[in-house]
């Protein structure tokens, strides 16, 4: 660690790590409601465990980051954090109103917490992903602008390099399309209109380019490969980013009651979105075979290769799969949706946050990189998590093409719930596959509290 | 990849030429093929370039697959067409791409002015090219033409307003190379800039070289 506010970093990435733990719980909860209904019923429902179960992979996904930011933007800028201060009150302000609202959404029916929480002064509740209440989206935007504001200016006084300018590109395109879930208008159309403006051009636009910057940050460290050449990569993967990925929005308007050229456009633009994650695999490769100096730390070589290829896979080859609208007419909310969903989201944003920590904890920690032994439990967390996700990926796949076939396809087309009954083999296999993940996650854990042979890796 | 210019007279970057590049004396003249290793400017462009063909390239196919179930429809709709107004900006083009050469050509033997008034040439005919496209746009947005007015007219709107933008983007990056080439930016050594916009201009170029008959043309 280079600058002292870097540390600043550390309880985010804790929170980060700790939120990850409860997705995880909540998606083997819901996944066991896939196969025994009841479950936990009147006290946690699927459709409750489901929100919870997506709404902490945003929570984290945006603590992780944030850390992410605090921890880079000194060492790009070359210059302490404007204010640790205020960084450290943001985090407590984001930690205990992301509490809140889990506590809310366990304790009480949505209903009631919609009453609640002011819902009727302005309606901002009941979208998928954005179910938070008022409160916790104004939250949200307020720890949101003054950690732009601490990190901009961090910038602005430092030195400015291409990896902090698509970081903070990323980070207030995250802040201003977040805006967009403030209005929910009563046509359901143009409600759909604007709840993608805020969820696709997220996670198919801006945060690419912060998992892009994230990415070029931790090559640049452990590959010591030229910065040049990195951020010319960078430069062009994001570039491509968004060529295809603004106009790729139109993938999901194929069927929403927009004018039927969306399912042209969509369909080629998005044909397109898999390029910039070729690319990031090909650049982390690249870089990784032209390293210049032997990291110490191999546990974060192997998250970053790792987030090349699954990304690829989970939002390149999985997402292609089914984004033309004559395939989607099919394929449109069924299981494929779900194993894209649950491998992308891994692929992509969790292993760039977990590349991240694995980085950068060590440092905050006082080392260069984690002991022998702990890097092997890590990377054996690594396999566990991945090999998991593929499967469950997998299942979800093999659960989804049944599905279309029985419900959507056939002659004697099945009703949704007797074609459930149905692919059921698949969901249990699912939820074997998760409880794997969750052993990974476990060692994930573990490693962080292994002390043997740590004497030796002191920085 | 290996990319050979057709033979260009005048004194050439000495850096251009590779061990073996055949280059003939002629008394006072250099007649010479340039060997590049790599692709004419930055390496980078090419990326663009490859994704811009790619986007394009599937315009393309879908557009003939469409046309394939919907022959009477685009044969109908493409009566409509501005055959001359598509003919004469095909010229404009290929005329202002012969500009961007002589450019490139001057730029080479360190004439920084001639190769901003080449570029500034091309602009022009760049504009020229714009004006055409929008009156032929307004007169169908005038006739209620629309992006949903059937696949036939979805097709070529998007194509022509996609293109259009990217000669807009073109003319950008020649503009920003115009002003640095005039404020003696670039030389005979080093000239990747000039290059650069070249090719992409090209390219923008051979699109519409490519879009012209196929829209417009083939019944």
């Amino acid at each position: 660690m280079q600058y002292k506010s870097q540390a600043v970093a550390k309880p985010y990435f804790i929170a980060a790590i700790g939120l990850f733990i409860g997705q995880i719980l909540f998606g083997l909860i819901m996944g066991y409601q896939y196969v025994v209904g009841d479950f936990l019923f009147p006290a946690i429902p699927f459709n409750v465990a489901r929100m919870v179960h997506t709404n902490l992979l945003i929570v984290w996904t945006l603590f992780a980051f944030m850390g992410a930011g605090y921890y880079l933007i000194p060492e790009e800028a070359e210059t302490e954090l404007f204010s640790p201060k205020l960084a450290i009150i943001m985090f407590w302000i984001f930690l205990v109103a992301g509490a809140l609202t889990i506590v809310g959404y366990l304790a009480v029916p949505y209903a009631t917490l919609a009453r609640m929480t002011g819902n009727d002064i302005l309606a901002t509740m009941g979208r998928e992903f954005l179910e938070q209440p008022l409160p916790t989206k104004v939250g949200i935007v307020i720890v949101a602008l003054a950690f732009l504001f601490n990190i901009s200016l961090t910038v602005l006084k430092g030195r400015k390099t291409s990896i902090s300018l698509v970081l903070l590109l990323g980070l207030w395109g995250l802040a201003v399309f977040f805006l967009f879930s403030f209005y929910n208008p009563s046509n359901l159309v143009l409600d759909k209109y604007f709840w993608w403006w805020t969820v696709h051009l997220w996670v198919e636009g801006v945060w690419e380019l912060i998992l892009g910057a994230m990415l070029a940050f931790v090559l640049i460290k452990i590959t010591g490969v030229d910065r040049e050449v990195i951020e010319k990569w960078l430069y062009v993967i994001i570039a491509m980013t968004l060529i295809t990925g603004i106009i790729g929005t139109g993938h999901h308007y194929f069927w929403i009651g927009a004018p039927e050229y969306w399912q042209w456009f969509g369909s080629v633009f998005s044909a397109l979105e898999p390029i910039p994650f070729f690319m990031m695999t090909v650049f982390a490769f690249n870089m990784v075979n032209r390293r210049r100096r032997e990291h110490p730390n191999k546990a974060a070589t192997l998250w970053a290769l790792g987030t090349g290829v699954m990304s690829f896979l989970g939002a390149g080859v999985w997402g292609f799969m089914h984004t033309l609208a004559p395939v989607n007419f099919y394929t449109h909310g069924t299981q494929i949706t779900a194993a894209h969903g649950h491998m992308a989201f891994y692929g992509a944003y969790a292993m760039v946050n977990l590349t991240m920590i694995s980085y950068a904890m060590p440092m905050l920690r006082g080392r260069s990189a984690n002991s022998g032994p702990a890097q092997t439990l890590e990377m054996w967390s690594f396999w566990l998590m991945t090999v998991s996700m593929v499967f469950i990926t997998l299942f979800l796949t093999a659960a989804g093409i049944l599905q279309i076939w029985l419900q959507r396809m056939g002659s004697n087309p099945m009703s949704f719930m007797d074609t459930q009954d149905q692919v059921m083999l698949f969901y249990w296999l699912r939820e074997i596959a998760g409880l794997v993940f969750f052993v990974g996650l476990v060692l994930y854990i573990w490693s962080f509290f292994c002390k043997k042979g740590e004497a030796r890796f002191a920085a | 990849m290996q990319h050979n210019n057709a033979s260009m007279r005048g004194v050439c970057a000495p850096h251009l030429l590779s061990k073996n590049t055949p280059a003939a004396l002629n008394n006072n003249t250099i007649t010479l093929r340039e060997v590049h290793d790599t692709p004419p400017g930055d390496f980078a462009i090419w990326f663009f370039i490859f994704a811009e063909l790619l986007a394009f390239g599937i315009f393309f196919v879908a557009y003939a697959f469409a046309r394939a179930r919907n022959v009477e429809l685009f044969n109908q709709s493409q009566q409509h067409l501005n055959i001359a107004a598509g003919a004469i900006n095909t010229l404009v083009l290929i005329t202002s791409s012969y500009f961007v050469v002589r450019a490139v050509a001057a730029i080479k033997q360190n004439f920084s002015r001639e190769c901003a008034r080449w570029i500034a040439a091309a602009i022009g005919m760049g504009g020229i090219f714009l004006a055409i496209k929008l009156f032929e746009l307004y007169a169908k947005f005038s006739a209620g033409i629309s992006l949903s007015t059937n696949t036939f007219y979805m097709f070529y709107l998007s194509l022509s307003i996609f293109h259009f933008m990217h000669v807009i983007l073109g003319m950008v990056i020649l503009t920003a190379i115009m002003l640095k080439a005039r404020s003696g930016g670039y030389s005979a050594k080093s000239h990747t800039g000039v290059e650069t916009g070249a090719s992409y201009w090209h390219m923008v170029d051979m699109l519409w070289i490519i879009l012209f008959p196929l829209v417009y043309v083939i019944h």
